[in-house]
C-alpha cells in the first residue's frame, strides 16, 4: 500500500535556510488542496446566504434572510407568550389584593424591578434612593401619599406635565411677594422646625411670615399635604436641601419638580408592576 | 502547484533509530521503508479460563452492573413533596438526592470531597495494588468481559473466534455475526438507558422513553452511550487503555518497586521449552510454552515479555498458567502476582513473600490515613450540616435610609432555605451591643413562612433611633438570627450596620 519514496534528490528545496536546517519544497496533498478550494467556495456561498458584503447604508441581507435582530425578536415574543397569563392575572388583580398571592407578588416585583430599572433609575437612582431634587423610594417621606393606589397614581400620570390626571402643585416665588428680610425670617423658622436656625433671633419674626405664607400648603405645623404635594418641612427629610442657602433659593425662586406621565409608555402590568415594586422598597405605606 | 512546508515529518521522527543520522539521510530509514505512522490492530480472542481471579472477576462483574442497572430503581420514602428515588441527580431543581442525604448545590464541596477521597483512593490502590482498577473494576473492562462473554456464548471460544474471522463470509457467519451485534446493542442500550434513570424519576421515564414522550435530551444521552458502549466495549476494546486512557501513564509515575503487579518468574520459568522428554530437557524451567497465558489475554499480549503497559492486572493469566502447572505438577505461582523488588530478591534464592507484606507500607499507610481523614471530615461536615440556613447579603445602594424622624435603616437581602419536606415558619431576630430594631418587607410580624425544600428570599430592614451610637456611628456589628418555630433549629448570620458615621 505504500508508495516507494521519491529519491531525496529529486525532491527540490525552498531554499531557506535556518540555522543549516533546509525545508523540503513538497508538493500538498491532494486532500489539502481540495479542502481549501471547498473553503473559497463555502466562503463566497456563505456571504451570499447570509448578511455579509457591507454597502452604503447597510449590509447585503444574504439569501436566506437571516437576521439576529429578528431572532432577538422572536425569543421577546416567545418569552411574553409565556408570560401572557401571569401578566393578565397581574393587569386585572385588584392592586392591593396582589401580595396575597406570592407568586403573582414575585413576578411583580422581580418584573417591576426591571422596569424600574429602565425607565426609573435614570432620576430616582439603580437604588432608588433619589438625589437632590429626586424622591427617595426608600424612606417613610412621600410628597404625594405612599400607598399603593398613590404610588401607582403618581407613575400613571405623572407630576405637573401634560396628563389632564397628573398631580399638580405650583409653590409662588415668594421673591416677589416677600422682601429680603422676610425671606430670611422665614428661612430660619423653617429650619427651627426640624433642627437648628443660623439665627434664633429671626425665628419667631419668621412664624409670622410663615403662618400668612407658607401655612396655607404646608400646613400651621409644617407638616405638608400630601394632597397638593406639599413637602413637611417639620421631619429631617429634604428634597433640595435644609440648610439656609437652599432654602433661601427655595423659598426666592420655588421649585417644579417634574416626571413625565408613564401610562403612554408602560403597559397596565408594567405600571402595576413597577408601582409594587416600589411600594416594597420599605417605605410603602 | 508547490506551495508551503511540507517536511517530511515522520522520517524525521524516526532518525534516532539510523545510524548514519545526517538531515538528507533521515528521509529513508534503515530499512530503506517508509516508516508507518500506524498499525493496524491485531485481532484478539481471548480463551475461557476458570480459576480464583476469574471468580472474582465475575463477582465484581456481577456487583457493578447490579449496581449500576438497579441503583435508579431504588425508592426511598422523603414524604409528598419530594422525590421517592433513592439516588437522584435533580438538574433541574439543582438537588442530589442519596438515600438519606440530600445535597443542595451550595454544598457541592461534599462532591469535591468525594472526588478528593477518589484521587486519594487510586493512589491508595495503585501504590499498592498496581493497575487493580483497570483489571477488575474500570467500566472499560467490565463491559469489555461482558461483550467478550457474549462473543463468546454466540462464537464459540478462541479457537472456533479464529476459525470464524477467517472463514469466508458464508451464511454462518453473516448469522453469528449480526446475532452477536445485536445482543451487544441490546446491552450497550440497556447502559445508557440505565444512565439518564439517574436525572429523572426512573419509572416515569422508562414508560415516557417508551411512548416517545421523553425529552430529547435523554433520547440524545441515550443514543450517545449507547454508541460509546458499543463502540468502546465491542470494537476498540484494549486499544481504549493503551491510546485513549491517560490513566496508565499517570499510575507508571505512582508505582514504586513495592507495589504488586503481575509477572513472570522468569528466573523459574526459563528457559521454556515443550519437549520434555527431548536431549536437554533438565536444561529446561518450568514454562512448557504452552501460550495459556498469552492465550486467555484480553490485551493480546505475552506477560512472559515483562512487565508492560498495556497490562491491566487482570490476573487471567494467572489462573490459566496456574491450572496448566497443577495439571504437570509444578507449583503454582510461575505467573504471580509479583513486585519489582520480589524479582530480585527471589533470584538471589529468597522465598516468594505474601501479599499483604507488599500491601502494608508507609506510603500505602500514609494514603489510607489521608483517605480517611478526607472521609471522616466529610461525614462530620454531613452530620453537623443544619437543616434551615441563611445568607444575608447587606443592600449598600445605598449605605442607609434615612426615615422622616431621623431614624437610620439599613437593608439586608435574606435567603433563608428550608431543607424540610413540608413548609416551615421561621423566626428571625437579631442581637447586637447597641439597640436596634428589626421589621420585615411586607408584614408586620417577625414570621415567614419558608415553602419545602426551597429558599426564599426576605428584604430585612434594622434600623436604629436618630443620635443613636448605631445611627450616628460608621458601623455596628449585629447578628440575624433565624429560627424554626417547628423545632429548636437556628441560625445565624453575622453582618454589620452602616450609620451616618460614614459620610
Amino acid at each position: 500500500m505504500s508508495k516507494k519514496p521519491e529519491e531525496e534528490h529529486d525532491i527540490p528545496t525552498t531554499g531557506h535556510s535556518w540555522d543549516g536546517i533546509e525545508e523540503y519544497d513538497n508538493p500538498m496533498p491532494r486532500w489539502w488542496l481540495w479542502t481549501f478550494y471547498a473553503t473559497i467556495i463555502w466562503g463566497v456561498a456563505y456571504t451570499i446566504a447570509f448578511p455579509a458584503w457591507p454597502l452604503i447604508r447597510e449590509a447585503t441581507p444574504g439569501l436566506l434572510g437571516y437576521s439576529t435582530r429578528a431572532e432577538v425578536v422572536e425569543q421577546i415574543a416567545a418569552v411574553e407568550e409565556a408570560n401572557a397569563e401571569i401578566t393578565a392575572e397581574l393587569a386585572s388583580t385588584e392592586l392591593t389584593q396582589v401580595s396575597a398571592d406570592p407568586e403573582l407578588m414575585s413576578f411583580a416585583v422581580n418584573g417591576g424591578a426591571a422596569v424600574f430599572r429602565t425607565y426609573c433609575s435614570q432620576c430616582h437612582g439603580s437604588g432608588a434612593a433619589g438625589a437632590v431634587g429626586y424622591p427617595n423610594l426608600l424612606d417613610d417621606d412621600w410628597l404625594w401619599g405612599g400607598d399603593l393606589e398613590n404610588i401607582y397614581l403618581t407613575i400613571a400620570h405623572g407630576i405637573r406635565n401634560d396628563d389632564l390626571d397628573s398631580r399638580y402643585s405650583e409653590m409662588p416665588a415668594f421673591g416677589e411677594i416677600l422682601d429680603g428680610q422676610e425671606i430670611e425670617q422665614a428661612v430660619n423658622y423653617v429650619m427651627s422646625l426640624s433642627g437648628e436656625p443660623e439665627d434664633a433671633s429671626m425665628v419667631a419674626a419668621g412664624e409670622q411670615v410663615y403662618l400668612d405664607n407658607c401655612a396655607s400648603c404646608h400646613g400651621d405645623n409644617g407638616m405638608g399635604d400630601i394632597f397638593q404635594g406639599a413637602p413637611n418641612l417639620a421631619d429631617a427629610i429634604w428634597l433640595y436641601g435644609g440648610d439656609a442657602e437652599t432654602l433661601r433659593e427655595t423659598i426666592t425662586y420655588s421649585r417644579f419638580g417634574v416626571m413625565p406621565p408613564w401610562n403612554n409608555r408602560l403597559s397596565e402590568a408594567e405600571l402595576r408592576a413597577v408601582s409594587l415594586y416600589v411600594h416594597s422598597l420599605g417605605g410603602g405605606e | 502547484m508547490t506551495v508551503l512546508i511540507c517536511v517530511k515529518v515522520p522520517a524525521k521522527l524516526f532518525c534516532h533509530y539510523t545510524e548514519h543520522c545526517s538531515r538528507k539521510d533521515s528521509i529513508l530509514s534503515a530499512s530503506g521503508e517508509t516508516p508507518q505512522l500506524y498499525a493496524a490492530r491485531e485481532p484478539i480472542f481471548p480463551r475461557r479460563v476458570s480459576g480464583r481471579f476469574r471468580n472474582l472477576k465475575w463477582v465484581i462483574m456481577a456487583v457493578t452492573l447490579g449496581i449500576y442497572y438497579l441503583t435508579p430503581w431504588i425508592r426511598w420514602d422523603r414524604g409528598p413533596n419530594l422525590p421517592d428515588q433513592a439516588v437522584l441527580v435533580d438538574l433541574a431543581n439543582r438537588r442530589f438526592f442519596f438515600f438519606m442525604i440530600e445535597i443542595w448545590p451550595h454544598e457541592f464541596y461534599f462532591i469535591a470531597g468525594l472526588l478528593i477521597m477518589a484521587g486519594l483512593g487510586l493512589f491508595l490502590f495503585t501504590s499498592a495494588l498496581g493497575r487493580v482498577w483497570c483489571g477488575y473494576t474500570c467500566p472499560q473492562t467490565v463491559w469489555t468481559d461482558l461483550f467478550i462473554l457474549v462473543e463468546r456464548w454466540i462464537e464459540g471460544d478462541r479457537n472456533a473466534r479464529v476459525r470464524l474471522w477467517r472463514a469466508k463470509w458464508d451464511f454462518r457467519k453473516w448469522r453469528l455475526r449480526i446475532t452477536k451485534f445485536i445482543v451487544w446493542i441490546l446491552i450497550a442500550v440497556a447502559t445508557g438507558g440505565a444512565w439518564v434513570f439517574y436525572f429523572a424519576d426512573a419509572p416515569t421515564l422508562l414508560v415516557d422513553l417508551f411512548t416517545l414522550n421523553a425529552h430529547p435530551v435523554a433520547y440524545t444521552t441515550v443514543a450517545i452511550l449507547t454508541a460509546t458502549t458499543f463502540v468502546f466495549g465491542g470494537l476498540m476494546r484494549e486499544q481504549v487503555c493503551i491510546y485513549m486512557c491517560p490513566w496508565p501513564r499517570i499510575q507508571a509515575a505512582m508505582m514504586d518497586e513495592e507495589t504488586i503487579t503481575v509477572g513472570y518468574r522468569e528466573w523459574r520459568g526459563e528457559p521454556r521449552g515443550k519437549h520434555r522428554k527431548a536431549d536437554g530437557a533438565e536444561e529446561l524451567g518450568d514454562c512448557i510454552d504452552c501460550m495459556a497465558c498469552v492465550n486467555v489475554c484480553p490485551m493480546g499480549i505475552d506477560i512472559r515479555d515483562g512487565q508492560q503497559l498495556e497490562c491491566i492486572t487482570c490476573a487471567l493469566c494467572i489462573d490459566a498458567c496456574d491450572d496448566v502447572m497443577e495439571r504437570i505438577g509444578k507449583p503454582r505461582g510461575l505467573i504471580d502476582y509479583l513486585s519489582l523488588a520480589d524479582e530480585e530478591a527471589e533470584r538471589a534464592g529468597a522465598l516468594p513473600r505474601p501479599i499483604w507484606k507488599h500491601v502494608l507500607r508507609p506510603r500505602t499507610i500514609l494514603y489510607t490515613t489521608l483517605w480517611s481523614l478526607v472521609g471522616v471530615g466529610l461525614i462530620v461536615a454531613l452530620f453537623l450540616r443544619q437543616e434551615i440556613d441563611m445568607t444575608v447579603s447587606p443592600v449598600r445602594n445605598p449605605t442607609f435610609v434615612m426615615l422622616s424622624d431621623g431614624t437610620i435603616r439599613n437593608i439586608y437581602d435574606v435567603r433563608l432555605r428550608n431543607k424540610h419536606g413540608e413548609a416551615r415558619e421561621f423566626r428571625m431576630s437579631l442581637t447586637s451591643d447597641e439597640v436596634m430594631r428589626i421589621q420585615l418587607e411586607g408584614t408586620d410580624r417577625l414570621v415567614i413562612t419558608v415553602p419545602p425544600d426551597s429558599t426564599t428570599l426576605q428584604r430585612v430592614y434594622v434600623s436604629a433611633r436618630p443620635g443613636s451610637p448605631a445611627a450616628t456611628g460608621a458601623s455596628t456589628d449585629l447578628r440575624l438570627w433565624v429560627e424554626d418555630l417547628a423545632s429548636t433549629d437556628r441560625a445565624y448570620r453575622d453582618t454589620n450596620f452602616t450609620g451616618r458615621g460614614t459620610q
